[in-house]
């Protein structure tokens, strides 16, 4: 099964629209509650970056029996220090939208955390894109 | 004990979500960083926060949270009402402060 979502940067009302949506996907699915909530985890956390950061985005879902991979690739300004923006509590995210209560640098950290696989591309000036496996049958690894 | 039973022993203002007052509530979370709740939340909590933009309703529905409690006099935004009417998820409302609501929270669902 094959989804793409559009994300608009800026738009904070929307953001959560496409985790919400494979959510229910993943529910009719039978996929274990647990695996659910890493994969919910890890989408909104990206759908928000882009909100938070690039100009826009599309999100492309890929489900098959085993596993789910989830591509965000935005255009926006691109990561400078990858290695940085990991690290829990650093943040470029603007006054405003710190104010939301986002922004706290938790965010690609809480993607790492619950995804099985996780890789992040970036070039200044350009976008950056993430791409998450996560299994979607429990007790395989990293489950 | 349900959302409405909280809601009657602090004595809350219930806002909007009605249909989700009878729904079951096992802990609670305080923290108004988004993504520290997305993280650490659990399912049938009610989490306690100053934040009232729409975006508490998306993650009180994607981590299936059982209510909403807006701390310091504070009111949703319109959309956020809406959007809680929608999913069924009660906001609630109190004059106290974080601090003194979740201490009363924590020690009536420790009873």
């Amino acid at each position: 099964m094959h989804f793409e979502f559009k994300v608009q940067g800026g738009d904070f009302v929307r953001a959560g629209n496409a985790s919400s949506q494979v959510k229910k996907i993943l529910k009719q699915l039978n996929v274990d509650s647990s695996v659910i909530k890493r994969i919910v985890v890890a989408l909104y956390e990206g759908e928000v970056n882009i909100a938070a950061h690039a100009f826009n985005g599309v999100i492309y879902v890929d489900i098959d029996t085993e596993r789910i991979i989830i591509k965000l690739d935005d255009n926006g300004p691109g990561i400078p220090d990858i290695n940085l923006a990991m690290q829990p509590g650093y943040s470029t995210a603007s006054p405003i939208v710190r104010e939301m209560g986002f922004g706290a640098g938790m965010g690609l950290p809480n993607i790492k955390d619950n995804s099985d696989d996780f890789k992040i591309t970036s070039e200044v000036g350009k976008g950056t894109c993430l791409e998450i496996l996560v299994n979607l049958k429990v007790n395989q690894e990293g489950v | 004990m349900t959302v409405a039973d909280i809601v009657k022993a602090l004595d809350l203002r219930v806002f909007s979500g009605n249909e989700g007052l009878n729904q079951e509530v096992v802990g609670g979370y305080t923290s108004d960083l988004l993504s520290d709740v997305m993280g650490n939340a659990d399912a049938g909590m009610v989490w306690v926060t100053l934040q009232t933009h729409i975006n508490v309703m998306a993650i009180a529905s994607l981590k299936e949270l059982a209510a909403i409690i807006l701390v310091k006099g504070l009111e949703p935004e319109v959309n956020t009402l809406q959007q809680s009417n929608s999913e069924g998820i009660p906001i609630l409302g109190t004059n106290l402060q974080a601090f003194e609501i979740t201490g009363k929270l924590y020690q009536l669902l420790n009873k």
